[in-house]
């Protein structure tokens, strides 16, 4: 392998936002929740412990579809040390044996008629510690009768596929749900044109998008502690959304809503994992009500990655309309989605296949459809899991393939290609063909930004050397270089045509300033390590022009934070953070009112001027924040008609979502005798809008980054036909380590969003979604000799190899 | 069994069960919840502890190995309570932006403490490799390296003001 | 978290307490060392020992001694051990490439040579290095040692030539002088295990190949060795084309099983080009052109 540079050098272009010195607004500081976890002294799930509080482990299946002919728990209720033993039965005669999911649908809690997938819930056992709990789930005896699982996707459509869903009434297939966006006529009606021109063509790949698990490093887990004599539940738990829980929760276990608490303390990472309601905690709820003391579960890695959310799993057929000289007039997509055994994907309801209608990408058409079938497999349930937007991933991943495949099959440069057929800035606000109103952008300066950064036609100039080189049979790696561009849509609502389950997708806040000029912000989001507790803070001291030390943030407690939808699809800044910059100004403008009876002036005469209230044109008449909420809590006389105080609620309802974008470009080498794929180089230039924390914004993409040379490189859960998991624990399924990440070398170019208030967009996501086709483009652009024109993900040494040889891998099904 | 253990300096003496993982021991039998786990295959070093000085997966060790040995776990990274008593690792963690979930963060100081106390001066290759056995799902790691060399300079300017001092003072 | 099923613990005080409480408590008594391969066996109930015997405390065979014409290496050497010794380095580069990759650091700092060996896992990869050196294995049991050559000392797929009441306490690899050896791994993600792994021992007078030895990791290479290649290389020139037509003869010998690290016809071609990429470093090695 050739490397740039001396080993361990830094890319000196890399900035570095690192920060120690507290900014009164916006800027790099260092967070203040990391105090606690560097000493070791954060407070995950599995660090509470309760009084008297006992240890629950679930059975599961080891069958992938099999009939429930019986269950023996006798010898497990035997054992000394188990409480109790709570099987389908036991739930099925509290009506809890069943649950909704977040689409519409129900999911077994634990099964009763039989089990539809490998590692499906089928016991939960009680006991005193976790060490007897599992040995007591060695001792009940269930006896399965087998039946023929369908694991292939594209059999589950097959008329003698055997059905999964026999217990709902009449269902006699696996097809779960059709959906459609965008004008299926005028789309027809351009392709059909393509086709009939001598000057155009229609482009066709098919790609598979296949199944990954966010696998947070905390796995998920719940303390219920329902108090018998009060009747209230408080239920500690890696919950992304508390407050969604605690709704649910009400309707599913007809529980009182305010009796009930839902605590989400520190959470290890969520990436989407930690969204939806999984059978373990409804059974420690359970438990908890059975034997009337506190009940712990936590699962393991194998049971995290087997059981709980996974995501993607998208079989795709892109088709492009082009012309030959690289106008991209219309792109058509037909999509088959394995949603596994139960359709628990966490997204909108009116969306089945979440913001997958952004699959026009960042590009100018004439005209775009997209059909998506979904489908029932006996495999884990989920979909909507990963960082990914609601989808986007795979709808960025399809469209940026795809113009690659055009690329290829016209020879044109993928630069070029992309920057004739993007987005230019004065179309915005821009309506996509597939109804989405894209808020702000510069798409080619971006590209351009990022093509500079990475000293693009250096880099081509190297690879064509190379490329002569390997051609006359020198021993030289291949080198590939990979464009991807996104567009991501985040922030959901608003809430008329966003909603959970009905929740509509709107998020409180509140915010207490108190005499001294100390503020607490309460949000209804909850961090798994965004860093809430600093960049809230910054807004806040942004808009009232305190210390942000002096704010404190509280999140993640049901019943210490207003109502809100939570932490997913990016949606924090977009949504919580201008929930916390508008009831900031409401805040500013009561003290302004206070400020002009302390100044006996009108509050017309006021200005804020640098964090203080201030007499129009006399600097030396102003008040701060501290003097005015002293003030406020004060017995001076307010006008009539005005509460004291400076304490206000907002609930923020987003008129659209925030649009960022970025453009990356990803360097590989690959060694042609193995097939071993090495990142070389990752440039990545975001557009986020404005950057609040910008230290924390670069932390939110190189782990972005990270993931995307995971998902096509290494991770993946796939199914032998047998309908055992390939990918049940870190042996098996592979997450990079820091061998594999090039040191991440980032841009940024800031376009605001001009409807939020700050103008910020999200970005957790955005590099998780944007990074996974730049790294495949780069590895199918170093396979160039071999004329590789797609290989799907994973692209372990294997699948590179196969690709090579001609004979591509499938990444859903078991290696044979 | 009894076990005897030393964990950051104190000396401890429980009866445990021979089957009693050492993570476990120092989560639930002492309390010190800061050592994590997040597989349980030895693969993630959420779990990493120093057994007689050297990093180990203490999801993988039985606390009966632990018995006549002496233990470091995050909570013994610092000397005292204030913000001046922190490991440098610690603070490079902080000024770098080296953690965000925090779940790995004390394996990944516990790996890197152990590097700095062999190789003052690590180049990024070198760091990369020390924590290889351990996984963040957060960072993309980049911010972890900057965090290790931010310590070691720090350390390094301060063995240099400590030079300078003596030599000073024997001058 | 997964926790393993209960059983009784004793600490062994030398390698003939270790022998005597493998005697007392029988067949389902299994030794500890670094425990990196059976806790997490035993934790997912795959192995549930009703004795465990921890010779952690074994220092004597932690030991790394050089002899006049062989390096004997202690059963309860860590890896990191292994892959930190200047004298490894100097005479088997083959085990300090080996070492570089097994698992991870942390990893390394417990898990022992003697440990890997024992465990038998046909991906494993000082069984691949060590039978290229055709090393030794040393087992002590009541009646005293016996050597067993590594070409021998694997039956099977997790099964040794170490009986019940016996103890691997030493590997002992011969020193050759002038000859050079490399290893080199091909795996999915750092800390993987192979999806193909060789190591070549060579010793070259002048052109020609005097004395060779390659081993095969994770492809189903009876005892980990390819002795057609190594029979056409003996004796022959040590030319890059004896090198690739020696990696052909290792991957047709070879019979890999397809898994999620690859198929068959993949592991096989993999087989071939490692053993040939070990063969020329080896001889780069001997020659002085590389470190």
């Amino acid at each position: 392998m050739t490397a740039v540079g001396e080993p361990g050098v830094q890319d000196p272009s890399v900035q570095i936002h690192a920060a120690d010195e507290t900014p009164r607004g916006y800027g790099a500081m260092k967070r203040k929740e990391d105090a606690r976890f560097i000493r070791g002294r954060g407070q995950y799930v599995d660090d509470v412990v309760l009084p008297g509080m006992l240890h629950g482990a679930v059975l599961r299946s080891p069958l992938a579809h099999a009939r429930i002919l019986s269950i023996d728990t006798s010898a497990a209720e035997a054992h000394p040390k188990v409480h109790a033993v709570i099987t389908g039965e036991t739930l099925a005669g509290l009506g809890l044996a069943w649950m909704p999911t977040l689409s519409h649908d129900t999911q077994a809690v634990l099964a009763t008629d039989k089990v539809r997938f490998q590692g499906q819930e089928v016991a939960f056992v009680v006991a005193d510690d976790r060490y007897a709990a599992r040995d007591a789930l060695a001792l009940i005896d269930v006896e399965y009768e087998p039946l023929d699982p369908v694991i292939d996707a594209k059999r589950a459509l097959d008329p003698d596929a055997p059905v999964i869903r026999t217990d709902k009434d009449g269902k006699a297939d696996n097809h779960i749900f059709d959906w459609e966006s965008g004008d299926r006529a005028a789309t027809d009606a351009v392709f059909a044109d393509a086709e009939a021109a001598d000057d155009q063509l229609v482009v066709v790949q098919d790609m598979i998008y296949p199944r990954v698990h966010p696998a947070p490093l905390e796995t998920c887990g719940a303390i219920a502690d329902m108090d018998p004599v009060t009747g209230k539940l408080t239920l500690w738990t890696t919950t992304q959304a508390p407050h969604a829980h605690r709704t649910l929760y009400a309707l599913v276990a007809g529980l009182p809503e305010h009796k009930i608490r839902i605590i989400s303390p520190d959470i290890g990472g969520g990436f989407g994992n930690k969204v939806g309601i999984y059978p373990g905690y409804v059974c420690a709820v359970v438990a908890s009500i059975v034997t009337g003391t506190p009940v712990k579960w936590m699962e393991d890695r194998s049971e995290n990655l087997m059981s709980t959310s996974f995501a993607r799993d998208y079989h795709m057929r892109g088709e492009v309309a082009v012309t030959r000289d690289g106008r991209i007039r219309g792109v058509r997509v037909h999509v088959l989605a394995d949603h596994g055994a139960f359709d628990a994907t966490a997204q909108p309801t009116a969306f089945p296949a979440g913001f997958f209608g952004v699959f026009t990408g960042s590009y100018d058409l004439e005209a775009a459809h997209c059909a998506v079938t979904g489908v029932y497999t006996n495999k884990a349930s989920g979909g909507v899991a990963y960082a990914c937007s609601f989808r986007i991933t795979e709808a960025v991943y399809l469209i940026e393939r795809m113009v690659d495949v055009v690329a290829h099959d016209l020879g044109i440069d993928p630069a070029e290609l992309r920057m004739r057929n993007l987005l230019r800035p004065e179309q915005f606000p821009y309506q996509s063909k597939t109804g989405w109103e894209y808020d702000s952008g510069d798409y080619p300066h971006t590209l351009q930004v990022a093509l500079d950064k990475a000293g693009y036609a250096e880099l081509r100039a190297e690879q064509a050397d190379r490329r002569r080189r390997f051609e006359a049979g020198e021993p030289v790696s291949l080198m590939g270089i990979g464009l991807s561009f996104f567009t991501e849509a985040v922030g959901a609502g608003p809430r008329r045509s966003m909603d959970i389950l009905g929740l509509g997708m709107a998020d409180g806040a509140e915010l207490r300033v108190h005499p001294t000029g100390k503020a607490v912000l309460r949000v209804s989001c909850q961090s798994q390590g965004q860093g809430h507790e600093t960049t809230f803070a910054q807004i806040v001291a942004q808009e009232l022009g305190i210390s942000p030390d002096d704010i404190d943030v509280v999140h993640g407690d049901t019943d210490q934070t207003p109502f809100g939808l939570g932490t997913y699809g990016s949606r924090s800044t977009p949504v919580s953070g201008a929930a916390t910059a508008m009831v900031a100004r409401k805040v500013r403008e009561r003290a302004k009112i206070v400020a002009a009876a302390m100044m006996e002036v009108s509050a017309d005469d006021l200005e804020w001027n640098d964090g203080r209230w201030q007499v129009a044109g006399d600097p030396d008449a102003s008040r701060s924040m501290a003097d005015i909420a002293m003030a406020a809590h004060s017995n001076l006389e307010l006008p009539d008609g005005v509460e004291g105080h400076l304490d206000a609620t907002c609930v923020y309802n987003p008129p659209n979502l925030t649009y960022p974008c970025g453009a990356y470009v990803c360097l590989v080498e690959v060694d042609p005798g193995t097939g071993a794929v090495d990142v070389r180089r990752f440039v990545a230039v975001d557009d986020c809008g404005v950057r609040i924390n910008p230290m924390i914004v670069e932390g939110q993409v190189h782990g972005g980054l990270a993931d995307g040379v995971g998902m096509a490189l290494m991770q993946c859960i796939a199914f032998d036909l047998d309908g055992n998991c390939l990918g049940g624990s870190m042996m098996d399924y592979l997450l990079p380590t820091s061998l594999e990440c090039p040191s991440w070398e980032l841009g940024e170019t800031v376009t605001p969003s001009p409807h939020h208030p700050i103008g910020a967009k999200g970005v957790g996501e955005s590099a998780t979604v944007g990074s996974p086709p730049a790294v495949v483009n780069a590895v199918i652009d170093a396979l160039a000799p071999y004329d590789v024109r797609h290989a799907d993900m994973p692209l372990t040494p294997a699948a590179v190899w196969c690709a090579a040889q001609g004979n591509p891998l499938r990444p859903d099904l078991g290696i044979t | 069994m009894q076990i005897t253990v030393s964990v950051n300096g104190e000396s401890y003496v429980r009866d445990v069960e021979p089957r009693l993982l050492l993570t476990h021991f120092l989560r639930d039998e002492l309390r010190l919840t800061g050592t994590h786990w997040g597989c349980d295959t030895s693969n993630c070093g959420a779990c990493v502890v120093r057994l007689d000085g050297v990093p180990v997966k203490s999801c993988t060790v039985l606390a009966a190995m632990a018995d006549g040995a002496e233990v470091t776990t995050v909570e013994g990274l610092a000397h005292g309570r204030t913000e001046a008593d922190l490991d440098p690792v610690q603070e490079g963690f902080m000024v770098c932006h080296g953690l965000q979930c925090g779940f790995c963060t004390p394996g990944m100081m516990m790996t890197s403490r152990a590097l700095l106390d062999r190789d003052p001066d690590p180049s990024a290759e070198t760091i990369r490799e020390a924590i290889s056995g351990q996984i963040c799902r957060c960072t993309g790691y980049e911010n972890i390296v900057r965090s290790v060399q931010w310590a070691a300079a720090k350390e390094a300017a301060a063995r240099e003001a400590a030079d300078t001092e003596s030599s000073e003072a024997m001058a | 978290m997964q926790v393993p099923a209960q059983f009784e613990y004793f600490k062994a005080t030398s390698v003939d307490d270790a022998i005597a409480l493998l005697t007392r408590h029988g067949p389902e008594s299994f030794l500890v060392a670094g425990g990196h391969s059976l806790l997490p066996m035993m934790k997912l109930r795959l192995a549930e020992p009703e004795t465990l015997i921890d010779i952690n405390g074994l220092d004597d065979l932690a030991v790394i001694a050089v002899e006049s014409d062989r390096v004997r290496i202690g059963a309860m050497v860590r890896h990191s051990a292994l892959l930190a010794s200047p004298v490894i380095a100097e005479h088997f580069p083959i085990l300090t490439d080996a070492e570089r990759v097994i698992a991870d650091p942390v990893v390394r700092n417990r898990g022992t040579v003697g440990g890997s060996l024992c465990q038998a896992d046909p991906s494993e990869d000082l069984s691949a290095a060590f039978s290229a050196m055709r090393a030794t294995a040393v087992i002590r049991g009541a009646d005293g040692e016996r050597q067993v050559p590594v070409r021998e000392f694997h039956r099977g797929p997790y099964e040794t030539a170490v009986e019940h009441e016996e103890l691997l306490v030493a590997v002992e690899v011969p020193i050759l002088a002038g000859s050079s050896s490399a290893y080199a791994k091909l795996e999915r993600r750092a800390g993987d295990w192979a999806v193909a792994a060789a190591g070549a021992m060579l010793r070259l007078d002048g052109d020609t190949v005097a004395e060779v030895g390659i081993g095969l990791s994770a492809v189903g290479a009876s005892h980990f060795v390819a002795p057609e290649a190594e029979d056409l290389l003996r004796g022959g020139p040590a030319t890059d084309d004896a090198f690739v037509e020696a990696g052909r003869l290792a991957a047709r010998h070879c019979s890999p099983s397809a898994d999620q690290r690859g198929p068959v016809d993949y592991k096989r071609h993999l087989a071939g080009e490692l053993t040939t990429r070990v063969l020329r470093r080896a001889a780069r090695r001997s020659r002085g052109e590389e470190a």
